[in-house]
């Protein structure tokens, strides 16, 4: 207010001094200045760069790009292979939510019983969560081995139908799929157990006292109240395996056979890597980050949600 | 009168016993289902350490008894694991990566953290919103942007290559944030009253209980650096400077030498298995922390 009629010099400092004026300012922004460069450098320039080049032509061997205005973009849409891949995007992420949905929540009741040994147990689901998705696809991709499998053997023992599972192009999907979501389902579980610990017994307890069975407390206590933890893992279910799939498709299937398999983040990897088109990798990027960006969003309004309940 | 309190008590020793055998079958179902849960786990690992002893003639054979016992029991495929790729190399390339990575991430999410959740400062909120924000952004949308600049450097194929993409973990500050806002200030401003610094009273007041945010951020950022695979697949094209994870992909071909693939599998998750063993408690309780990173 008073502003507008002071010398040009004092006002600079009175300026700098909310920067800089008090101790506590000081050490704040020396304590920060670490991250805050690299978020320039690795978050802020890159978002914003990958957006130019969406609108460009580049290979790292081009001297410069070239722009192209919106094609990235329209071959990007009117594409059958990215059509495919997108929906295969959805059918990965969609399959990963069933199976590690219903086997976290399973899991977790069963070790909310506390019984003896519990703890050993929940050590035992959570340790594929600590083995890199790369070891999780080359130990499935032996055991579902077309001729040698250990799977098959017993399959074609039983004389049942012994499928070439990541070889066979129906297969390879639900193969994929039930090998990410083995490794997922410990951390599910995890994030599970703390929400069902945030379920009060007593309510349970008075349920079962107006005489509902176990499978009505289930249905009418517990769900209800495991509500907010659900909706954090399937928002967290979708954001993970969108991004992560990457390791696993990688690995077992390299996206194939013919495309059966391939997910949009491996579809970046190959158009910027392998076929070093730059451009439509961010154009691409820019799709994935859309998605995601969605995705987040809905988990943090949950988890503000979440954070009032408990 | 008395005998139907006889029957009552009858009555009531019934219902108990069967109320315990109910809770015996109950417990039973329960028990069995986390066994079996515990076989889906597990037995995928005991096949891999199967194979990786494994000789070739068993690994390529038909029937199942044959396969799931080995007619002899051969080291050599660690030997040869160990020999024939540079399998030591690469364990030591991602040691070095992860500790570098860890180390920056933990100094960086401290000082953020504290920063964040002690210190008031210009656009302080703004700025952690920010930081938030970009948690959300996935590796994917930086991914070409920052490759770039990696050559630009001149870091491609190299570890600090690698490194320089996780130097900061946003989640790390956040979590050390929401850690430290949780902290009773009045140690800090007893301190602050007897002239210590900001840095002072962080080092030798905050950060000594702070040291179970510091575990688990230590482990998430450490196995995350271990597992990493698609930034190093990016930068590196030298077996000599490939991270474990990228390794194990290169032995792949189509002449998959299982044997010794599955052997060098096994080594490549031995660390972080001895790490969770020991560690078990941290790492579960980073999830719980930020609900985000695992």
């Amino acid at each position: 207010m008073m502003g507008t009629t002071e010398p040009t010099a004092q006002r600079t400092r009175k300026g700098l001094s909310r920067f800089f004026g008090n101790e506590q300012a000081r050490y704040g922004v020396m304590f920060v200045l670490p991250s805050l460069v690299f978020f320039c450098i690795f978050i802020v320039w890159p978002v914003a760069y990958s957006f130019y080049l969406g609108f460009y032509d580049w290979s790292p061997l081009d001297p410069a790009p070239v722009p192209v205005g919106l094609a990235n973009y329209q071959e990007l849409l009117s594409s059958a292979t990215f059509l495919r891949i997108i929906l295969n995007t959805a059918v990965f992420t969609g399959g990963v939510l069933v199976v590690t949905l219903v086997g976290a929540i399973a899991l977790a009741l069963a070790l909310n019983k506390g019984l003896r040994g519990t703890g050993l147990f929940r050590g035992v689901y959570y340790s594929p969560v600590v083995t890199s998705l790369v070891a999780t696809g080359v130990i499935w991709l032996w055991i579902l081995d077309p001729q040698y499998g250990i799977v098959n053997q017993v399959l074609r023992a039983l004389s049942l139908p012994a499928p070439g599972w990541a070889a066979d192009s129906l297969w390879a999907m639900p193969t994929v799929i039930l090998t990410f979501g083995w490794r997922e389902v410990g951390y599910f579980t995890v994030i599970y157990l703390a929400g069902l610990q945030g379920v009060p017994e007593e309510l349970k307890e008075a349920a079962r006292i107006d005489g509902c069975g176990a499978l009505s407390v289930f249905r009418h206590v517990t769900i209800p109240l495991l509500m907010p933890t659900t909706l954090l893992v399937m928002v967290l279910s979708v954001v993970r395996s969108t991004q992560n799939a990457f390791g696993v498709v990688y690995v077992m299937t390299s996206g194939g056979p013919v495309n059966a398999t391939n997910v949009i983040v491996l579809y970046l990897y190959q158009q910027a890597f392998q076929f070093y088109r730059m451009g439509y990798a961010s154009a691409v990027a820019y799709v994935l980050f859309a998605f995601i960006f969605i995705a987040t969003l809905v988990q943090f309004r949950l988890m503000g949600r979440r954070t009032e309940i408990y | 009168m008395a005998t139907s309190t006889a029957t009552r008590t009858v009555e009531a020793a019934r219902s108990r016993a069967w109320a315990r055998r109910r809770r015996w079958l109950e417990d039973g179902a329960v028990y069995a289902f986390l066994i079996v849960g515990a076989l889906a786990v597990g037995l995928p690992y005991i096949w891999m350490i199967i194979t990786s002893l494994k000789p070739d003639q068993d690994i390529f054979r038909v029937g199942i008894l044959e396969s799931v016992v080995p007619s002899s029991i051969r080291w050599e495929n660690y030997l040869e694991a160990w020999t024939d790729y540079p399998l030591g190399r690469w364990l030591a390339n991602t040691l070095i990566v992860a500790a570098a990575e860890t180390t920056s991430v933990l100094i960086t999410s401290i000082l953020a953290g504290y920063a964040f959740a002690r210190l008031k400062f210009w656009g302080r909120d703004i700025l952690f919103y920010c930081y938030l924000g970009a948690m959300m952004v996935p590796i994917q949308v930086t991914l070409i942007p920052s490759f770039i600049i990696v050559r630009n450097l001149g870091m491609l194929n190299s570890l600090q290559g690698i490194a320089v993409l996780h130097l900061v973990q946003f989640y790390g500050v956040f979590l050390m944030r929401q850690f430290m806002l949780n902290i009773p200030s009045e140690l800090e401003d007893a301190a602050r009253i007897d002239g210590c610094s900001w840095l002072r009273v962080l080092a030798q007041i905050i950060l000594p209980v702070s040291m179970p945010a510091v575990a688990a951020l230590s482990i998430l950022a450490f196995t995350g650096a271990w597992n990493n695979f698609l930034w190093p697949l990016v930068v590196i094209n030298k077996p000599d400077i490939m991270t474990i994870v990228v390794g194990l992909t290169s032995m792949k071909s189509d002449v998959t030498p299982w044997g010794q693939l599955m052997a060098a599998t096994t080594i490549s998750a031995l660390p972080l298995t001895i790490l969770y063993v020991t560690f078990q408690r941290f790492f579960t309780q980073g999830i719980v922390m930020t609900g985000i990173k695992g």
